[in-house]
């Protein structure tokens, strides 16, 4: 009804609009420019100035002046804005307004699409800047209502579908006007992300970190176009080089991706805008440092429903903590001096707004600091400085409320757009509630009246018991319906004096009338005024953040400590092998003392005795602490690299630390014969993504053979190569074009950047190392040749199942061996896996290592290593160093891990046991002299989870308890990602 | 040099084997196995034990010391150890030969209620897979199918015939039912973590199962004038001459299955998985339910639960009093299963004794699929299947198998896998 109302009213002044050229058939032509005013009000010129009991005048749709003492010209309508407040209309930069993103195609492909389907645009579908949703825009007015409601009175739109995604298009929310008017800018910032178009199959990119490659390979053929180089036209690349100096704005799907992107475009010197996820306090620090404006979504998660204890035992506790931390998110990072804007983006409703603001509030965001995330800072994100303030000649758009926008008891009367009224409550409307003495029927009953606006509610008591009654009030007239007994009265009356009486007529059902009175008791005032008062200061702390954010995280980050380890028995992994009651010594992250009574001031001392001490286990082939593992939409994917992937929140970092595992080389997956490029990190629990690769990393590719390039398990594969044939001519090839463009850029001639080159040629001059998945001796000795044509060498053979068939040659190539300890019958190609295959290249002087390729073994590599002793007899010393010093070896990492040596890295594990017994725990884990992990630390870790997971539940209960929403219970899905995980993007 | 004394080491070690015709012939004469550490897999250890058997049993066990006759060829046991041969629970072995190739592949059949299917006509004797569990110490398995929510009926096998009416030791031992959860994955949300939402069809779920089994006893108790093969397949469930495993995790989940398949008439109940089972130990012990634990090698369930949770649950479900044994199902389980004896190991090292961890895959588990009366100990009158060790078996250091017998017949430890082994070294070593 109400909608209604307003919608006609917009009609109504349609006509206002129609452009001054444009011929009129429907009357004589008129045009009129009206002044309002409005008085006496608090104004909130912008969120830093704020004007009392001013004035603010407007006229065609502009803000004229505002002041305490402003001149009104004759004609102005002046309106009387006493106790109450105007503030600039809110701005909302990410949003998709009025434009529809196409719909995924529902049909079922059997084939992989690997070629773009547009023509003269850029070889990938998903790269878009070439849109312009000025062509797919209709302004939808319902949603336009839905934002006025709330306050908002421009929205930046764009198409939200693709990785880039072109411009978006800045629109006033002015339901009764033409696009002519409200469109404000037609060409307002380009919007990214890293997810892919609906618009196309093309199957490229099929992971985070192919989007992230695509995205840098972009922008240098972008550079390459605009130097007129390229031979072809490409309208995407065209228009990618003229959007160059729109703000650029990328949608990060959560925190991790905020940083992934943030990076993406420091490479290019592009600071991208960053909408966020609601997480950024999780790390904020880093989102500190980014430098980046964000625009920050302002949706929270409800409660779980915990109700039921078995139910409730499934959710995380990372999940428990996010209900409580997230309201948190607005303050932490106003506090940090972050500067971000507000997006209505992700909310289910936009009704949700305030209520989450408000929210938002009560956790300790400043009220000044969230007007500005509204207005100005969104303003000058977008670069406008006509929007989101009311100086003179800036839009007309403001809304008219009755209070502090940001109080819960608040009412927005009007937004005004663009100089145009959009009522939304009525101005004149009372605020009725507190408690009444209504006398009809010579009765005497309780009215009490709650809510705001035109949502006042009322309840009849009568000695203590409620009534079966209806009130309504509505246009200034209260109606009351009342069942006394089995008696109805209906009422109907006005207000009087100051809204503390009201009164008028009633009637019973044989329509006899009565005269019917309310008057509201005054005492009971001040019991609501400090009952308003307490929940005002009642401030709410979230619960302290760990690193990562999930249960066994480290609220502090381990320190480097100087630690002397006594009287234990050490496994040095050097020629001097074992030694007996010896002490160690790590200081400032180094090993620096190995020898007999050790003595060392102020040094932490751990007891060894009965004790074993090793270097860090080393694995030479993980999939774990990573977001993505195969780019396999082509046959060679030498751009993507696991550096910008690596997840640091995984709870496999934890659990490998547990079984003393110290570093581990994240490889891409086997779904291509050119993987992508490694990440060889430290797990340092707890530190972020950047933080745990090692310094000056060597470089690392994947390279695959065998049933999974040749993508043997697929009904319909159709991408070269089918066969092992196929295989050798894909390297062939790559390593020949490599070569060719190696030699251009080294011969000083301007060339085009192109990654995937730039990493093949890296490996051709040794700068960069191979690990590749093989199986079988066939093609082993294949990629040996072929590598031995192009004048390099195979690094590492992973799995390398059946390298005891060729040990003799691996030998003579120079190429170590990772492989598993006794894996095998998993597929047609490993069916003469053998675990004797580690001794028998071991026996044939080929560099072993033994992996785990698996998210469970890589936290007990020791008792894999054990195995080599069972199967091929290999000497104890030996077999440790298949877990610890060849692979730090194959990782050309053993100058600094691998083995217990002065001036070594200090990683070490202290072991109960014989590092290599089935009955070995590990009792801590030391990396760079920081105790990432430790037994007894651990235990008092499961503790806390215990308490805080209670602590939340009795907040969950009382917050169901006391009516807030509450969803049902999920279990997080543990993630296991293998060599051949094709997770789509 | 090394080379040249490990070729001869195991020209030995070949020299020895390749003599043994596969599967060996009946046991022709007595045993003697003399000094050994006697693991007697009911928790007894006896040093310097005397261990006889002729015709495929076990006449004597006990103390070295014991004067009487050595019967037979004495096998000089000392600082060795024997052990009874290790049994895996709930494993495909024998049912699927390379994982990928589906051709290979034979554990699971279409279908929903499947009680009438029998897993011992598929299982192939000639595995390569199962000859490579013999020089491990594993010697025997429960053969399961898998698949739907009866999949059908196991059968107990030993690891050395012609065919699967030699290999069984117990045929159709029991029935095989998959319990459904009351959790199901929900909607996969781009850049979200996959989550697992309260599954609204359980409650169906259980009743159908429930209805069905309600219809087959009905169905026994009535006249039989038609058949129906999978009802006439559950009889033994309500006569109590079949175990009916259950497969289910999660303290509902199987308070649901236990009191449904309880209240159905069904006598002898197993349960396999059982996540959760630690919470509710006294409802199992009341309803003289046993558990068959998952291998401890796997992830704990949940981000928030300690690294260990899967190595320690052996030792919480015991110290509750319940009989508990290793199963095999899951991922790699086939080629996995020879690594049987360090899964009881790395109990072992997580809170049990080592002859209570080895009970887990020897007297426990011929106790919990209905065999003790056969095999799971070395005591008198049971089947002499059984190995000897150069140390601690469920350490893989110390499992290095020496001679191992089955029924008596003493069998081969060569395989595919050795011969390649000895093929390739030979090639380097010349």
């Amino acid at each position: 009804m109400k909608n209604l109302f307003l919608l006609f009213s917009l009609m109504c002044c349609f006509s206002l609009y129609a452009q001054d050229y444009f011929p009129t058939n429907s009357g004589v032509k008129t045009s009129s420019k009206t002044m309002v005013a409005f008085t006496n009000a608090t104004i909130y010129v912008t969120s830093e100035k704020v004007v009392k009991k001013g004035t603010l005048l407007i006229a065609d749709g502009k803000v004229i002046q505002v002041g305490t003492s402003v001149n009104l010209p004759r004609g102005t309508q002046i309106i009387n804005l006493s106790g109450k407040s105007i503030y600039p209309s809110f701005i909302d930069i990410y949003s998709s307004f009025g434009i529809k993103k196409p719909k995924k195609s529902s049909v079922n492909y059997t084939k992989t699409q690997y070629e773009a389907s547009r023509d003269g645009y850029y070889w990938n579908d998903h790269i878009r800047p070439d849109t312009n949703p000025i062509k797919s825009f209709s302004y939808d007015k319902k949603e336009a209502l839905e934002l006025i409601k709330a306050g908002f009175g421009v929205v930046n739109t764009h198409m939200e579908d693709g990785i880039i995604r072109g411009n978006g298009i800045l629109v006033a929310l002015n339901s009764n006007s033409t696009d002519a008017y409200r469109i404000l800018d037609s060409k307002s910032a380009q919007y990214l992300s890293f997810s892919k178009s609906n618009a196309s199959r093309q199957a490229y990119p099929s992971s985070k970190m192919g989007a992230i490659a695509l995205l840098r390979q972009v922008y240098n053929d972008a550079y390459w176009y605009a130097q007129g180089k390229m031979k072809n036209k490409d309208m995407a690349l065209k228009a990618l080089n003229k959007n160059k100096n729109l703000v650029q704005i990328f949608k990060a799907d959560n925190l991790l991706d905020a940083f992934r992107a943030d990076k993406v475009g420091d490479e290019f010197g592009i600071q991208y805008t960053i909408v966020g996820s609601g997480e950024e306090f999780e790390r904020i620090e880093d989102v500190k440092n980014s430098k980046a404006n964000f625009i920050i979504p302002v949706n929270f998660t409800k409660a779980y429903d915990v109700s039921n204890p078995l139910l409730a035992q499934q959710i995380s506790l990372r999940d428990m903590r996010k209900w409580n931390q997230e309201p948190s998110n607005l303050k932490v990072l106003s506090e940090n001096g972050v500067r971000f804007a507000l997006t209505t983006h992700s909310l289910k409703s936009v009704a949700s707004f305030h209520k989450n603001i408000q929210k938002a509030i009560q956790y300790g965001f400043d009220r000044k600091a969230a007007l500005a995330s509204l207005t100005n800072i969104p303003a000058a994100i977008i670069g406008n400085n006509t929007i989101g303030n009311l100086n003179t000649g800036s839009h007309a758009n403001f809304i008219i409320t009755s209070g502090d926008v940001f109080d819960s008891k608040t009412i927005i009367y009007e937004n005004w757009v663009q100089g145009t009224k959009n009522s939304i409550q009525d101005m004149h409307i009372k605020d009725l509630s507190g408690t009444y003495m209504l006398h009809v029927n010579n009765q005497n009953y309780e009215l009490t009246i709650s809510g705001k606006g035109t949502d006042q509610k009322g309840v009849i008591k009568k000695d203590d018991n409620t009534i079966t009654s209806k009130f309504s009030y509505k246009d200034n007239w209260v109606s009351i319906t009342l069942k006394d007994g089995d008696i109805y009265t209906r009422m109907v009356g006005k207000i009087i004096n100051a809204a503390n009486v009201m009164q008028g007529n009633a009637f019973d059902s044989q329509e006899n009338i009565t005269y019917w009175s309310a008057s509201k008791k005054v005492q009971k005032q001040d019991a609501k005024k400090s009952k308003l008062k307490k929940t005002t200061k009642e401030m709410i702390t979230a619960l302290p953040v760990s690193y990562p954010n999930l249960g066994f995280g480290n609220y502090e980050l381990p320190k480097t400590e100087t630690i002397l380890i006594k009287n234990t028995t050490v496994w040095t992994g050097e020629d001097i092998g074992i030694l007996k009651n010896t002490d160690v010594l790590l200081k400032n992250g180094k090993i620096v003392k190995i020898g007999k009574n050790l003595r060392a001031k102020r040094a932490k001392k751990i007891n060894g005795a009965g004790k074993h001490l090793t270097a860090g286990i080393v694995d030479e082939h993980s999939h774990i602490a990573t977001s993505a593992v195969n780019e396999g939409a082509q046959n060679s994917s030498a751009e993507v690299s696991i550096e910008d992937v690596i997840d640091p929140n995984d709870i496999n970092i934890y659990r490998n630390l547990s079984g003393g595992t110290t570093s581990i080389q994240i490889l891409h997956g086997s779904a291509n014969p050119i993987g992508g490029r490694s990440a060889i990190i430290k797990l340092k629990w707890g530190e972020n993504a950047k933080n745990l690769i090692y310094p000056n990393s060597p470089k690392f590719i994947k390279f695959a053979l065998g049933e999974n390039v040749k993508q043997s398990r697929y009904s319909y594969g159709t991408r070269f190569p089918q066969t092992r044939m196929g295989v050798e001519q894909v390297f062939i090839d790559y390593f020949t074009r490599a070569k060719e463009y190696d030699l251009i850029k080294k011969s000083g001639v301007p060339y085009r950047k192109d990654v995937e080159m730039e990493t093949l040629a890296e490996i051709l001059n040794g700068e960069r190392f191979i690990s590749c998945h093989s199986y079988v001796q066939s093609e082993i000795n294949m990629l040996m040749k072929v590598a031995e044509k192009f004048n390099f060498r195979i690094n590492t053979f992973t799995h390398i199942l059946e390298g005891y068939k060729v040990a003799d040659k691996m030998k003579e190539h120079g190429v170590g061996a990772s492989t598993f300890s006794d894996w095998w019958a998993y597929k047609f190609e490993v069916n003469d896996a053998i675990p004797y295959n580690a001794a028998i290249m071991h026996n044939a002087g080929v560099t072993v290592a033994i992996n785990s390729d698996d998210r469970e073994m890589s936290r007990r590599l020791n008792q894999e290593a054990a195995k080599t002793i069972k199967y091929g007899g290999l000497s104890e010393l030996d077999a440790w160093k298949t877990v610890t010093l060849n692979p730090a070896k194959l990782l050309h990492i053993d100058d600094k891990v691998g083995s217990i040596k002065v001036g070594k890295d200090a990683d070490v594990v202290l072991w109960s046991h014989h590092p290599m017994s089935i009955y070995a725990k590990v009792e801590k884990t030391i990396i760079e002299g920081k105790i990432f992990f430790d037994r007894e630390e651990d235990i008092r870790k499961r503790g806390l989870i215990k308490k805080e997971k209670s602590n939340l539940i009795d907040m969950m209960l009382k917050e169901k308890i006391s009516g807030g929403k509450t969803q049902i219970p999920v279990k997080r899905k543990d993630r296991n990602f293998e060599c051949d995980t094709f997770e789509e993007l | 040099m090394k080379n040249t004394l490990y070729s001869i080491l195991f020209l030995l070690v070949v020299g020895n084997l390749l003599a043994q015709q596969t599967p060996a012939n009946k046991q022709s004469h007595a045993y003697s196995i003399e000094g050994a550490t006697a693991h007697i897999g009911n928790g007894q250890v006896i040093e310097n034990s005397l261990l006889i058997f002729s015709n495929g049993k076990i006449t004597f066990i006990g103390s070295a010391k014991n004067k009487i006759a050595r019967q037979g060829k004495v096998i000089n046991a000392k600082d060795k150890h024997v052990y009874p041969g290790f049994i895996a629970a709930n494993s495909t072995l024998g049912l699927v030969e390379i994982d990928a190739v589906k051709a290979s592949d034979d554990q699971k059949e279409i279908g929903i209620m499947n009680p009438h299917i029998r897993s011992l006509i598929a299982y192939n004797t000639e595995s390569k897979v199962i000859e490579s569990m013999r020089p491990n110490g594993v010697l025997m398995a429960q053969i399961s199918p898998r698949g739907g929510t009866l999949s059908g009926m196991s059968s107990i096998v030993q690891f050395d015939a012609w065919n699967w009416e030699d290999a069984a030791i117990k045929m159709d031992d029991g029935i095989h039912m998959n319990w459904p959860g009351s959790f199901t994955q929900g909607q996969v949300q781009l850049g979200k973590d996959v989550v697992m939402k309260p599954n609204l069809k359980y409650p169906q779920n259980l009743k159908k199962i429930k209805s069905y089994l309600t219809n087959a006893k009905n169905y026994l108790e009535g006249d039989n004038t038609k058949a129906h093969l999978p009802y006439q397949a559950t009889k033994g469930l309500f006569n109590g001459s079949k175990k009916l495993f259950i497969h289910v995790n999660g303290q509902k989940e199987i308070i649901d299955a236990v009191t449904t398949c309880k209240q159905s008439g069904i006598k002898n109940i197993v349960i396999i998985h059982a996540d959760g089972a630690n919470y509710i130990a006294d409802f199992l012990l009341k309803n003289e339910v046993s558990v068959i634990l998952d291998r401890p090698h796997k992830n704990p369930n949940s981000e928030d639960e300690g690294y260990d949770d899967t190595y320690t649950i052996a030792k919480k479900l015991i110290d509750k009093g319940l009989l508990v044994c290793i199963g095999m199902e899951g991922e790699m389980e086939r080629m996995s299963s020879r690594n049987l004896p360090f899964y009881a190991g790395t109990f072992a090292a997580h809170g049990l004794d080592k002859e209570t961890a080895l009970q887990l895959i020897t007297f426990n588990t011929a106790k919990i699929l209905g065999i003790d009366n056969l095999v799971g100990s070395l005591e008198i009158g049971k089947d002499a299947t059984l190995f000897i060790s150069k140390g601690d078996a469920l350490d893989m250091r110390g499992n290095i198998l020496t001679d191992a017998f089955i029924q008596g017949r003493k069998i081969s430890l060569e395989t595919h896998q050795t011969k390649l082994w000895k093929r390739y070294s030979n090639k380097y070593s010349k």
